[in-house]
This record gives structure tokens, C-alpha cells and sequence, in this order.
């Protein structure tokens, strides 16, 4: 592979994939404020929480687990 | 106290300040990758809700314009993985000996279908090198990468290019 190669793949490219237009059509603060304003629909389910319960009662029983359970992580 | 040191403390007009700064670039350097105007205005908005959402971690001296670019590069990097080439590649498409153009827009058509094939890293580093010419260090600032990934992955993307093209024989028609 040599430079000439590059070039001549890259005049191919530019051929076929002209560069983007780059400017911003419109102002996206207005939608990023609207999303800033949301509430945050991302809590965990009750599951997440009953399995991590589950976790801390098992480690408390069978505390040689932890080493185990720090190899998963 | 500095925009950066407002930002990081969850100031909404500082954030503001940024987000109306920065915009611009940022959808300007995603457009390039993605080559979608409305992907692109998607992803610079996620970029910066990430911004905004973990601004507890910005280091207030650090360089701002560099930690956006590399959330967005890692947001449109991963938005060209999870997009299917549109096309595949037709192992039975015959070489193209002529200069009119209909012949042309296949060859064209084929040199995008090869591209859209190529892994995303590749295809990423070789959009920013050799289709928006910009410089290795700025794609290797972007990325987190060494220059030399940047041109390792350019310099692999050619070797990919060109053996796709010279099968499908594209590579003649401009010689």
C-alpha cells in the first residue's frame, strides 16, 4: 500500500461520498431545555431491588461468598 | 468562579453558555461520521444531555471542547455499529469497462457499499482522513487514540477498499 493508492481511494470516496453540509439547520437548545425539564423516568424496578436485597442477605449468611461474587463483577 | 467551575456545580445558564458555544462543532464533527442530518441533531442532543448528566465528573481545569468530542466520537461510533449496511456486497457483480453515466452511478453505488461495509472504527477514521480531510491528531484527539491507530485504521480501511474495488472492478474505471 503506497500513497498514490490512498489518494486514488480517497478521490474515489470524495466522489461518491461528498462531504456533509456541517451546519446546523436549527438552535437544539429548545429541545435539550425540554429534556433537562423532564423528570427522570429512570428508576430501578422493584426486581433490581429484591435481587440486591437478596445479595446483601446471602453475603451477610455466607460472608466467604463475597470473594466469588467479586469475581463476576 | 469560572463557566467550567459554574457547569460542574449544575448551573443551567452556564450549561446553557456551553450547550450555545458548542453546538455547532459538535454537530458538525457528528454529521461527518453519520453522513444524517436529523441522526446527527439526535446524537449531538444526547451528547450533551451525557455532558450534563455526569458534569459531577468534569474537572473544571480540564479541556471541555475534548471531553465533548469524545462523548460524541463514542456516541456515533457506536450509533455506525448498530447500522446495518444497507447494502450487501454482490460477489457476482461484473467489472465496468465504459465512461458513461449510468456506469458511473454503479460504480459509485459500489464504492458506497463497500464502504458501508467496512467496520465502524474504519469506517469513522477514514470519513474524518480522507472524506472531510481533517488532521490525523484532531481524529486522534476525538477518538482517545495514539495518531498512529488513526492511521494504522486508515491505512487498513484503504487495504479493505481496494481489494473490494479492484473484485468489483471500480478501481480501473479512473485509470
Amino acid at each position: 500500500m503506497n500513497e498514490p493508492d490512498q489518494n486514488e481511494i480517497s478521490t474515489l470516496l470524495r466522489e461518491a461520498l461528498p462531504p456533509m453540509n456541517t451546519e446546523l439547520r436549527r438552535d437544539l437548545w429548545p429541545t435539550m431545555l425540554r429534556r433537562l425539564e423532564q423528570p427522570s423516568a429512570r428508576t430501578a424496578p422493584w426486581y433490581d431491588w429484591a435481587l440486591a436485597g437478596s445479595v446483601a442477605v446471602v453475603l451477610c449468611l455466607f460472608p466467604q461468598l463475597f470473594l466469588l461474587l467479586a469475581y463476576h463483577l | 468562579m469560572s463557566l467550567l467551575e459554574r457547569f460542574a456545580k449544575g448551573d443551567l445558564d452556564a450549561f446553557e453558555t456551553l450547550f450555545r458555544e458548542f453546538q455547532g462543532r459538535i454537530y458538525a464533527w457528528i454529521v461527518r461520521i453519520v453522513r444524517d442530518p436529523g441522526i446527527a441533531e439526535d446524537l449531538t442532543l444526547e451528547t450533551f444531555w451525557r455532558i450534563f448528566r455526569t458534569r459531577g465528573r468534569f474537572d473544571a481545569g480540564a479541556d471541555f471542547s475534548a471531553w465533548a468530542y469524545r462523548i460524541a466520537t463514542n456516541l456515533a461510533l457506536s450509533h455506525l455499529r448498530s447500522k446495518r449496511p444497507e447494502q450487501e456486497y454482490d460477489e457476482t457483480l461484473s467489472p465496468v469497462s465504459s465512461h458513461d453515466s449510468a456506469l458511473r452511478r454503479e460504480s459509485r453505488e459500489q464504492i458506497q457499499s463497500a464502504f458501508a461495509k467496512l467496520p465502524a472504527k474504519l469506517r469513522l477514521a477514514v470519513t474524518m482522513a480522507l472524506i472531510e480531510e481533517r488532521p490525523y491528531s484532531e481524529i486522534a484527539q476525538a477518538l482517545g487514540v495514539p495518531e498512529g491507530t488513526v492511521k494504522s485504521r486508515v491505512f487498513r480501511a484503504v487495504r479493505i477498499l481496494r481489494q473490494q474495488l479492484n473484485r468489483m472492478g471500480v478501481m480501473g474505471v479512473t485509470r
